[in-house]
């Protein structure tokens, strides 16, 4: 890291910043309030499942935004950033109205910028460590809306650059699954000159940026920009293709494959085993989000169904369940209800998330668990049974654990329920690894430093690994064993 | 890639269309040499409809596998294999994997009419018996898939079952072996979206646990089927699928 932090005081010395933090007070920089980000009015979007709800910043918004950043000597917000991106140069470059520098700073660090300044939760990560935050106590810098802005400008300009290539070394490397983990790492490992081939089990490339993060957050679209930058920078693209199933790993070393990338995520969703759970109409987030987002079921000349409730029940208080119930509204439902153990401050849910279901209508029923599912006499679910709870003592998490109020159950009239209290690694492909060292959970077990699992030229990183966590943690591992992949073959291959 | 990686017991996922269905489809047979597979659908609603519509050099939009446990192929003696319909497709390769590991294979095979029965003479080659049964009686006997297989074990000791067909005749032919005592596997069709584990539509009650058809299955110990469940469940997008039809 000692390099990385020379680089980025040679760069702030630079005399075009010099000229930028002089032109500007400190003191007047403090004063510019943080920027609103223009949203979509909650009665209009909640009509369409593709209306973006953040509407972005303009370059007026974002120049002055980028104005509140003081330029500090030590950027305590690159710290944040499980991807370590230069935050403070793209955020000068904007200032000075540099827009395309800006995304090209985005793309030396980060291979999906349009993803992350949309989805990354920045308030846990860079706005946390913005020294507005630490030091002043105010609003941070809107690192995430600019991120965002950089990224759409160039998309919009037309003039899209694609980041510099080493020469081709000639040596194959595989990406398993093609989520942000394996995008991320193949951006990286084709930066480095090797060949990479992303495999992914389903018939779009994005993993869970496409199939279950929703258009309203995160349009289709925008990730095929970054996924078409990847490709022409050279990343190879095979889907419908499980590796381990439609080629062993064998055959892929024999075709000549040097090392792989296991970054097949979480998929397998984690039900509550309660009486009634297999009703029809009580499903998986991930089944429900995937019939939408990935199979469009919801547009008439789909030929994949889903069930559109009146009365929706979306059991969890995380970034999913928010995706499912607000989905759930835009899909017509009269009531669409958050069904939570805890209250909502211990919500793992991002506050924006939390707060567009708000404004969208979304009902919740906080400090509430469901016990069991009823069904009518089709044997359709109709009703749930919720127990009650209270707060106690903190957990091993550091939340308040919730405890049943004994006694206080109540039923609601439901006819959907979307389960989604999270996921369990996906085991289809470990499980065609002999020799590969699992945890007792499922996950990949790997040195933490170089993402380097039991088998030396196996490296795995998201959700595969951490069992459930965020779009940019994915990306950092990916990074980080793009990187440690990277030394391994130059010392076997002597490059 | 999938004519040489599949096993029995294999399926694929195909979708046809941009916006069409992933639907799950299991290998029938293969030839590695041209690399291709054999599927059989029958044209019952609007996805099969689509796919019975592709004429000869036509692609099929996306195509993945094989997905799914493969058979656990052995050799306890005698086998008595039960084919319903279009499960008698499935039941194939299950069926000259049995034969092929040394077993003597009696294979009861089911269908509405004589019309309707398929793969007969493949059957044949690799079964050391073929009964065949009909609801009309146009060919066969006239009578049900559990009628044949009963007399069969109450002739001769059986190992073995497997029996794969529509969700009804799996639940029986289950009751059936379950009186006496034979080991059964059947292999489900349940409704499934991705097919690798990522969704759970495809759930189902085994020995009171639940488990996904598409990873942890297809097949699985017939005895321990929550059946009732699972026709339950295969009729969860039942007013969908009539008006897709409809179209």
């Amino acid at each position: 890291m000692t390099d990385y932090s020379e680089i980025l005081k040679q760069e702030r010395n630079a005399a075009w910043r010099a000229e930028l933090r002089n032109a500007v007070p400190n003191k007047d920089r403090i004063n510019i309030e943080r920027v609103h980000m223009t949203e979509a009015e909650p009665h209009e979007r909640i009509k369409s499942q593709t209306c973006e709800v953040n509407k972005g910043l303009t370059p007026d918004q974002a120049r002055r935004e980028a104005s509140r950043c003081m330029d500090c000597v030590n950027p305590t917000c690159i710290e944040g950033c499980p991807v370590s991106i230069n935050i403070p140069k793209f955020v000068k470059y904007i200032e000075a109205g540099h827009f395309l520098d800006a995304a090209a700073t985005l793309k030396e660090f980060s291979a999906l910028p349009a993803v992350c300044g949309r989805v990354c939760p920045q308030e846990k990560q860079c706005e946390a460590k913005c020294f507005y935050t630490q030091k002043m106590k105010k609003d941070p810098v809107a690192i995430g809306y600019l991120e965002r802005f950089a990224a759409d400008y160039e998309r919009e300009s037309g003039k899209i650059q694609v980041p510099k290539v080493e020469k081709r070394n000639g040596i194959k490397v595989a990406a398993i699954g093609s989520g942000p983990a394996s995008l991320s790492f193949a951006g990286d490992m084709i930066k480095f000159g090797y060949d990479v081939t992303v495999f992914e089990a389903l018939h779009e490339i994005g993993g869970v940026l496409k199939y279950g993060i929703p258009e309203f957050r995160l349009p289709n679209a925008i990730v095929d920009v970054e996924l078409d930058n990847l490709r022409q920078m050279g990343v190879n693209f095979e889907k419908n293709f499980v590796v381990g199933r439609t080629a062993s790993f064998e055959d892929l070393k024999e075709l000549g494959y040097k090392s792989f990338f296991i970054g097949s995520g979480a998929g397998l969703p984690n039900f509550m085993n309660i009486p009634g759970e297999n009703l029809n109409g009580v499903m998986s987030s991930n089944e429900y989000l995937t019939r939408v987002n990935l199979m469009y079921a919801n547009q008439s000349d789909s030929d994949t169904p889903v069930l559109r409730g009146k009365c929706v029940a979306v059991v969890g208080g995380g970034n999913t369940a928010m995706d499912a119930v607000r989905t759930s509204k835009r899909l017509g439902a009269e009531r669409s209800i958050i069904i939570y153990r805890r209250s909502r401050d211990e919500m793992p849910a991002r506050l924006e998330e939390i707060k567009h279901a708000e404004e969208e209508g979304i009902e919740f029923m906080n400090l509430a668990n469901p016990i069991e599912y009823l069904p009518n006499a089709e044997g359709r679910v109709a009703k749930v049974r919720l127990q009650r709870m209270k707060l106690g003592e903190p957990d091993a998490s550091g939340r308040r654990k919730p405890v049943p109020i004994e006694g206080d159950i109540v039923e609601i009239d439901i006819d959907l329920a979307i389960v989604a209290i999270g996921v369990s690694p996906n085991p289809l492909i470990p499980a065609c690894l002999a020799g590969l060292k699992m945890s007792k959970w499922g996950t990949i077990e790997v040195n933490e430093q170089t993402m380097q699992s039991s088998i030396p030229e196996v490296f795995a990183g998201g959700d595969i690994v951490r069992g459930g966590a965020t779009v940019i943690l994915a990306m950092g591992d990916g990074r980080r064993a793009a990187a440690s992949m990277h030394d391994y073959l130059k010392n076997r291959y002597n490059l | 890639m999938i004519a040489k990686s599949r096993k029995p017991g294999n399926f694929v996922i195909l979708r046809i269309g941009a916006k069409g269905e992933r639907i799950p489809l299991t290998i029938v047979d293969s030839d590695i040499e041209k690399g291709t597979i054999t599927l059989i659908v029958q044209n019952v609603g609007a996805s099969s409809g689509k796919l019975c519509a592709l004429e000869t050099g036509d692609c099929i939009t996306d195509l993945v596998g094989p997905l799914g446990k493969a058979t656990h192929i052995h050799k306890p003696g005698t086998i008595l294999a039960m084919g319903g319909g279009v499960g008698i497709a499935p039941l194939y390769p299950i069926v000259e994997a049995f034969k092929k590991a040394g077993n003597r294979v009696i294979t009861v095979l089911a269908a509405r009419n004589k019309d309707l029965l398929i793969l007969e003479k493949e059957m044949r080659e690799y079964s050391d018996e073929v009964i065949i049964m009909t609801d009309d009686g146009s060919y066969g006997r006239k009578g049900l898939i559990t009628d044949g297989a009963e007399e069969v074990i109450k002739r001769e000791k059986v190992d073995e079952c497997v029996a794969i067909g529509p969700a009804i005749m799996m639940k029986f032919a289950a009751l059936l072996t379950k009186k006496y005592n034979i080991p059964t596997q059947v292999s489900l069709n349940t409704i499934m979206v991705d097919g690798t584990g990522m969704c759970g539509a495809c759930r189902v009650t085994v020995n009171g646990e639940t488990k996904f058809t598409c990873v942890d299955g297809p097949e699985f110990n017939a005895h321990q089927i929550d059946f009732d469940e699972m026709l339950q469940r295969l009729r969860a997008y039942k007013n969908e699928e009539d008006q897709a039809r409809k179209k």
